[in-house]
């Protein structure tokens, strides 16, 4: 398999603070990589310069064939964003397509269709148009998902996507993930506060355990390294 | 009441007076009630009152010194725009706090001068603001502006709603959000000097978040919010002028208490719509 992304000893700082250093981890196409480590080791930092919002120190982040940052499918941490804001489903999923749309002012019926696709796919096509405020928390991550879908064309990089969800809404959640790397095809990059679920679900375990120290390999070689032991309680 | 409607449509004064107001004011409740539909959403709804506060003492600075009065405020607002959404998003000073500092000090500022050299009525007037004495310039930069906000909104409109719905996904979709900040600080920097003068410093704020407010208690789109919300503001604005004529009322206080009639009414309609469950 081709790799999809990968970064070459990359370090970044956090509010002029070091908070990775030397890292380097290569995802394939089909992968399932969760991102772990505990507050402040530097995810969302990662995160960011994945996105290429936050460009790195040093170090290299080098994407796969025909693919740049803007096509990386984001859902962002969950916030309190959707409250009490005025816009349908269908507006805030469309949204997804601008980065592909580039300079030109309006949507076209191709970028309508991906987003129309994108909702059905995520099976809220009765919510469609509905307000975004009157959604659950379930139902309002997955019309945020169809929007990553729609700016993605290859690769999710989802952060945090169950926190703030009960644990049916949650559950839903981590099937309809795994689904869409299973069935779609979909490459995965997951910042997970979850150890025990990533490691059920996950191909391959990013752990940000310390700022120069960092783990990356399969579920079961974390499971077998000291490292894990701390966050699974042995 | 109708001799009053007949002198209003003479030609000196309906010509000379009354219709550069109309169209400097729908000008500039246009572009008040746009922005303000993505700075009540984003949370910068102090930011039209902080910048009102800033520009009335640049203002009054401006008259003691003689200086042409908008060459000195429209700078400084913009300025001071910059800096408020900066802090904004800084954690050293909240936002709010930034905004009560910045505007009260401004305030004291323009009092202090204006008190010292004894000058009242160009400052009360800023207080107060002075519709029907708006100049020809003011009117024309009224309607550029107004322009530049609506092309803005039209080509803009995908960029400026996902900005604002969500600035770190646009962000990740390769927008610039922070040239969208900038452009949008500098636009209602403008809008609040230019509403300033005519409805005055302690009312301008008004016009860019009751207008959002309203049309967020019936809409559920964007879309139906920012065509709701521009509307709502230019008939509040017509509907209060007309008044403030015709009862002798201040015109600025006149299209505030309007504009809120329409926010009680539309909360009225919202209720009652999810009250029988219609979504």
């Amino acid at each position: 398999m081709k790799n999809i992304l990968e970064c070459q000893s990359i370090s970044a700082s956090y509010d002029g603070r070091g908070v990775i250093k030397g890292l380097s981890f290569a995802v394939k196409e089909g992968d399932y990589v969760c991102i772990v480590g505990e507050n402040g080791s530097g995810k969302s930092t990662l995160v960011k310069c994945l996105l290429g919002i936050k460009s790195p120190d040093s170090g290299k982040i080098i994407m796969g064939e025909g693919l740049r940052q803007k096509d990386i499918g984001y859902l962002p941490q969950h916030t309190d964003l959707a409250k009490g804001f005025p816009a349908t489903v269908e507006e805030v999923v469309l949204s997804g397509c601008l980065g592909r749309r580039g300079l030109r002012p309006f949507y076209n019926s191709a970028e309508k269709e991906t987003a129309r696709k994108a909702i059905e796919r995520l099976g809220i096509s009765d919510l469609a148009r509905r307000s975004c405020r009157e959604l659950s928390g379930g139902q309002q991550q997955r019309m945020l998902l169809a929007r990553a879908m729609c700016a993605a064309k290859k690769l999710l990089l989802l952060d945090e996507p169950v926190t703030g969800l009960d644990p049916g809404a949650s559950a839903d959640m981590y099937e309809l993930i795994g689904e869409l790397n299973k069935k779609d095809g979909m490459t995965i990059i997951m910042v997970s506060h979850d150890v025990v679920k990533s490691m059920e679900y996950a191909s391959r375990i990013l752990c940000l355990c310390s700022t120069d120290h960092s783990f990356y390999g399969t579920p079961q070689e974390y499971a077998g390294s000291h490292l894990a032991s701390k966050f699974i309680g042995g | 009441m109708f001799d009053d409607l007949r002198i209003m449509f003479t030609p000196e004064f309906f010509g000379a007076i009354l219709l550069p107001a109309l169209i400097g004011g729908i000008a500039v409740t246009i572009c008040s009630s746009l922005l303000g539909v993505t700075l009540v959403l984003k949370k910068y709804s102090m930011i039209g009152d902080g910048l009102s506060h800033i520009g009335y003492g640049a203002l009054s600075v401006a008259a003691v010194m003689n200086l042409a009065p908008l060459k000195v405020a429209l700078p400084v607002v913009v300025i001071a725009a910059f800096i408020l959404l900066r802090l904004s998003g800084s954690s050293k000073l909240s936002g709010d706090s930034a905004i009560a500092l910045f505007s009260t000090t401004a305030l004291a500022v323009g009092i202090l001068v204006s008190s010292k050299a004894g000058l009242t009525n160009d400052v009360s007037h800023y207080m107060f603001g002075s519709i029907l004495a708006m100049s020809k310039g003011d009117v024309i930069l009224s309607v550029v502006l107004s322009a530049v906000v609506i092309l803005t909104f039209i080509f803009l409109y995908g960029r400026i709603f996902s900005v604002t719905f969500d600035e770190n996904f646009a962000r990740a979709t390769g927008v610039n959000a922070d040239v969208y900040n900038m452009v949008f600080a500098v636009l209602t920097a403008v809008t609040v000097v230019l509403g300033m003068m005519m409805m005055g410093a302690l009312l301008v704020s008004s016009l860019i978040v009751i207008p959002t407010l309203t049309a967020m208690r019936v809409c559920r789109s964007f879309k139906g919010v920012v065509l709701t919300a521009g509307t709502v503001s230019v008939v509040s604005f017509i509907v209060g002028m007309f008044m403030s004529l015709l009862m002798n009322t201040a015109p600025g206080a006149s299209i505030v208490i309007v504009n809120v009639f329409f926010f009680l009414c539309f909360s009225a309609v919202g209720a009652i719509r999810s009250r029988t469950g219609r979504p």
